[in-house]
């Protein structure tokens, strides 16, 4: 049987400190980055030039894609229109295209060029005709998508205030924040195209990093009924030990799919991939030095009735036997203690 | 026992469900002609989901405003506020994301994905969908207005057609002599039937005259004419109904003359919604008027009591003007007869959505590929495959037997959640492919949590049995928080977000139902009937 960091007991919430320092040092910059310069918006939001191109030949879309990408015109859309032969193909060439009817010529030339470099000659295609094209995505759409990541954030507040305290949705609230400023700040460095896809990965990364940290809360929920002589710093640090297996197994598995996707994707898929495998990362990172330490910090600063953050469970407390234990289970005795599983 | 047999059949139930609702069936779908380069409906066996623009391809539309009935001075601005109109009416028509772009100035691109109902599609797009309510004309004036009507077409030299019968007022109205009388005199050959009143019978109502069918076209050329509108009566105009009307074996179609003020338009309406009438079994269309809307109307219906109100909608009257049998406040309802009750329901969603500044015309209409392009599809299934894989050994390499249990209740998993999708005809697309690649982390993940629990419960020395029904036992609480709070986020994400952020939110809903039943019920049952197989099992397979 392969057990991976069964009976950790390593003190990460002494680490809190660095892990706060990190992380500032990803959003503060990336932040101002993005305050400077802004996001670089795909051809979806901002649009460009829409060309049809009729060819002699079929051929095939992807050697189209392969043509204007080495010429430098990234993020092309290129769909056959009615035949095989014709091609309808939204580009765009850098970011000064971002006005309409702007760059219209140039990006037109451009994979005028592109295309002569590929198909040989000229007398290969003919460009039926071209014009500025509007965005696909009114602007309205991110504001609607950050409204409604604010509008999931009060709901999960109310329901993590119900099924566990409001200190816990608070705190599973602020890492999740924390993640998103991270992977826009991940977006910016790497300069990824801000497209339709990669608008839904940041929506996928906000699900994800939720459920990762309730399933922590959830530990933490059940080790403070259980050992009620600790302090919430030992709670906090026995519950991510005991869900640390099944957190590298979790982020393992899924991490697999998404280098998979980055691998053997595509340009298309590639960027959504990239900021997927960056969301696993960064959600782990804030389920344990994120919303742990707030956790913390919020007790600390707004005392729960016991002190321990476990107010919510006070009720129980006279039920609950006050025997004290360990902080970590006593690590097994080699031999006899643990129960031998199949071979 | 009978609870293992009862979990059985819910699980074969289960996947013999989703097996029937992902069996190949013939879809109707438009593709290009190889041999014309036009498109044609061909019948083909697939598997029935729907897949977005950028999986499928689909329907690519240019519209251009119509410049036939009557000029419009900027076309680039109508076109501007035409693309949120249209935009709003195709994402609410259910077409998960469509595109809608200005293309050049005065071109609009509407792009669907595999429309079922091309036909329906484009008329959703291209209506206008000017609503108006205006009362028809109570005091005749226009039937008064007609022989001079007559007369100035007379001057102007058109006649009647020969050997058509004597003009049907006339001869309904015959009391009118007096008049008649009097116009005699001027006119030399007044007796002679009139060029328009020819065409026209007495409707049932003030205001409503009956055209025959074959006429409608020479009373439309008439009615054009210069003469015609200068004879009009002041605060009148003409509206052809919609419903073609039979008398008698013959078929006419109305006319009506209504004020040419409108009491109000389509902008004062904030809801509408279709629904069969129980009585009467007509489609109807219930809307809801702004509180300014409704002030107004009420105002004017109490001040037009037992008055004709006609419901025009693009300058033709729908059915026949209802009478305002009391003042009309807040909600009305317009009544489409025994007209389908999905018209009534794409003219719910054409006023919800509001009018189009000018009306539009397809100039374009063709058969796109996938937007991603074939290359890309390609290279996403084959990462798809080899990720899946991937996941496939991570789980039986780490879990042993019940990983392969893990991954048995996966594939369940996977094919609950594409045949969620067919069931709802949603759409799957990019992003719900991304949403699909989360929930099956959380799948995944639902069960880690279970293997995991039952390894701790073991390592404290349990009994297997023990172990495993408290393993599930206290990763429930855990399980249940997280995927309830994913599942809130993924609904507050549909309810707010617009279409493509709609489609991952959906995917991720119908994902998390199926992966929570899958670990939490599916996997159960196997260890169910693999502890009673192995009643005696000392070591777990975990």
């Amino acid at each position: 049987m392969i057990r991976l960091f069964a009976n950790a007991n390593y003190d990460f919430i002494k680490w809190r400190r660095w892990a706060y320092g990190l992380t500032a040092a990803v959003i503060v910059p990336g932040t101002i980055l993005l305050a400077a310069k802004g996001l670089n918006y795909s051809i979806e939001f901002t649009g460009g030039t829409l060309l049809q191109v009729e060819t002699k030949q079929a051929v095939p879309t992807g050697e189209l894609r392969a043509a204007l990408d080495q010429a430098g015109i990234h993020g092309t859309e290129i769909e056959t229109f009615g035949a095989d032969t014709a091609y309808l193909i939204r580009a765009r060439i850098g970011a000064g295209a971002a006005t309409p009817g702007g760059g219209t010529e140039e990006t037109a030339t451009a994979v005028q060029q592109a295309l002569t470099t590929r198909l040989g000659s000229d007398s290969a295609y003919k460009i039926v005709r071209y014009e500025a094209v509007g965005p696909k995505v009114g602007k309205e759409l991110q504001g609607k998508a950050f409204l409604a990541i604010l509008f999931s954030f009060v709901v999960t507040l109310i329901y993590l205030a119900i099924r566990f305290e409001w200190r816990f949705g608070l705190a599973a609230v602020l890492a999740t924040f924390h993640d998103i400023l991270t992977t826009i700040a991940f977006v910016r460095y790497t300069n990824l195209e801000v497209s339709l896809v990669v608008v839904g990965a940041v929506l996928t990364m906000v699900g994800y990093s939720l459920n990762d940290t309730i399933i922590i809360f959830d530990r933490v929920r059940e080790n403070l009924r259980k050992f009620r002589r600790q302090n919430l710093h030992e709670i906090l640090n026995l519950s991510i030990n005991e869900t640390l297996p099944r957190s590298i197994l979790t982020h393992g598995t899924t991490m697999a799919a998404t280098l998979a996707l980055v691998v053997f994707g595509g340009e298309v898929i590639r960027p959504f991939a990239l900021v997927m495998t960056f969301a696993i990362f960064t959600g782990t990172f804030s389920s344990i030095y994120i919303a742990a330490p707030v956790l913390l910090y919020i007790e600390k600063r707004w005392p729960g009735q016991d002190a321990r953050g476990a107010r919510a469970f006070s009720g129980r407390a006279s039920v609950a036997p006050a025997t004290p234990a360990p902080a970590v289970p006593a690590p097994p005795t080699s031999g006899g203690g643990r129960p031998k599983a199949a071979v | 026992m009978s609870t293992i047999r009862g979990r059985i059949i819910i699980i074969a139930l289960l996947l013999l469900g989703s097996i029937w609702k992902l069996v190949p069936t013939h879809v109707t779908q438009r593709v290009p002609d190889q041999l014309t380069g036009r498109m044609k409906d061909t019948s083909i066996r697939r598997v029935p989901i729907n897949l977005g623009l950028d999986l499928q391809g689909g329907i690519h539309l240019a519209l251009e405003v119509d410049q036939s009935k009557g000029p419009v001075a900027d076309c680039a601005d109508a076109i501007r506020r035409a693309e949120r109109v249209v935009r709003t009416r195709v994402d609410e028509f259910g077409t998960t994301e469509p595109v809608v772009q200005v293309v050049g100035q005065c071109r609009l691109v509407v792009e669907l994905a595999g429309e079922k109902d091309p036909t329906r599609a484009k008329q959703i797009v291209m209506q206008t969908a000017y609503l108006e309510f205006r009362i028809t004309d109570m005091k005749n004036q226009f039937r008064d207005a007609l022989p001079a009507i007559d007369g100035a077409l007379r001057q102007a030299g058109v006649k009647a057609p020969a050997g058509s019968q004597v003009s049907a007022v006339s001869q309904l109205f015959g009391q009118d002599t007096t008049k008649k009388g009097a116009e005699k005199d001027t006119t030399p050959d007044a007796s002679a039937p009139g060029a328009l009143s020819a065409l026209l019978f007495q409707g049932q109502l003030p205001g409503e005259f009956l055209v025959p069918d074959v006429q409608v076209s020479r009373a439309e050329s008439l009615l054009a004419r210069p003469e015609v509108q200068a004879a009009m009566p002041r605060g009148l105009e003409l509206r052809w109904g919609t419903a073609t009307v039979v008398r008698d074996a013959r078929a006419y179609r109305p006319l009506y003359a209504v004020e040419n003020r409108a009491i109000i338009t389509g902008e004062e309406l904030t809801k509408a919604s279709a629904r069969r009438d129980q009585l009467n079994n007509h489609s109807v269309v219930i809307f809801d008027l702004s509180r300014r809307g409704s002030r107004k109307f009420c105002e004017e219906t109490g001040r037009h009591v037992k008055d004709y109100m006609a419901i025009i909608l693009d300058s033709r009257v729908q059915g026949q003007p209802p009478i305002i049998n009391d003042q009309i406040c807040g909600t009305g309802q317009i009544d489409l007869q025994s007209k389908p009750l999905t018209e009534a329901q794409d003219l719910a969603l054409v006023l919800r959505a509001g009018a189009l500044p000018a009306p539009l015309q397809i100039v374009e209409e063709r058969t796109i590929g996938p937007s991603l392009g074939s290359d890309s599809i390609h290279d996403g299934i084959r990462a798809g495959v080899v990720g899946v894989v991937l996941v496939i050994l991570i789980m039986v390499i780490y879990y042993r037997l019940s990983g392969v249990l893990a991954i048995s209740a996966l594939s369940l998993y996977v094919l609950m959640t594409l045949a969620g999708l067919s069931m709802f005809g949603f759409t799957l697309t990019l992003p719900g492919l991304a949403g699909l690649v989360l929930s099956v982390g959380i799948a995944v993940d639902a069960n880690v949590l279970i293997f995991e629990r039952i390894r701790e419960e073991l390592q404290h020395g349990k009994t297997v049995r023990l172990a495993v029904d408290e393993g599930f036992k206290h990763a429930m609480s855990a399980i249940i928080d997280s995927n309830v709070s994913t599942a809130l986020t993924a609904f507050i994400l549909y309810l707010v977000g617009t279409g493509p952020v709609q489609g991952f939110a959906i995917t991720l809903i119908i994902g998390i139902a199926a992966s929570m039943v899958t670990a939490i019920f599916v996997v159960r049952t196997f260890y169910f009937i693999w502890l009673r197989r192995r009643p005696d099992m000392q070591t777990l397979s975990v």
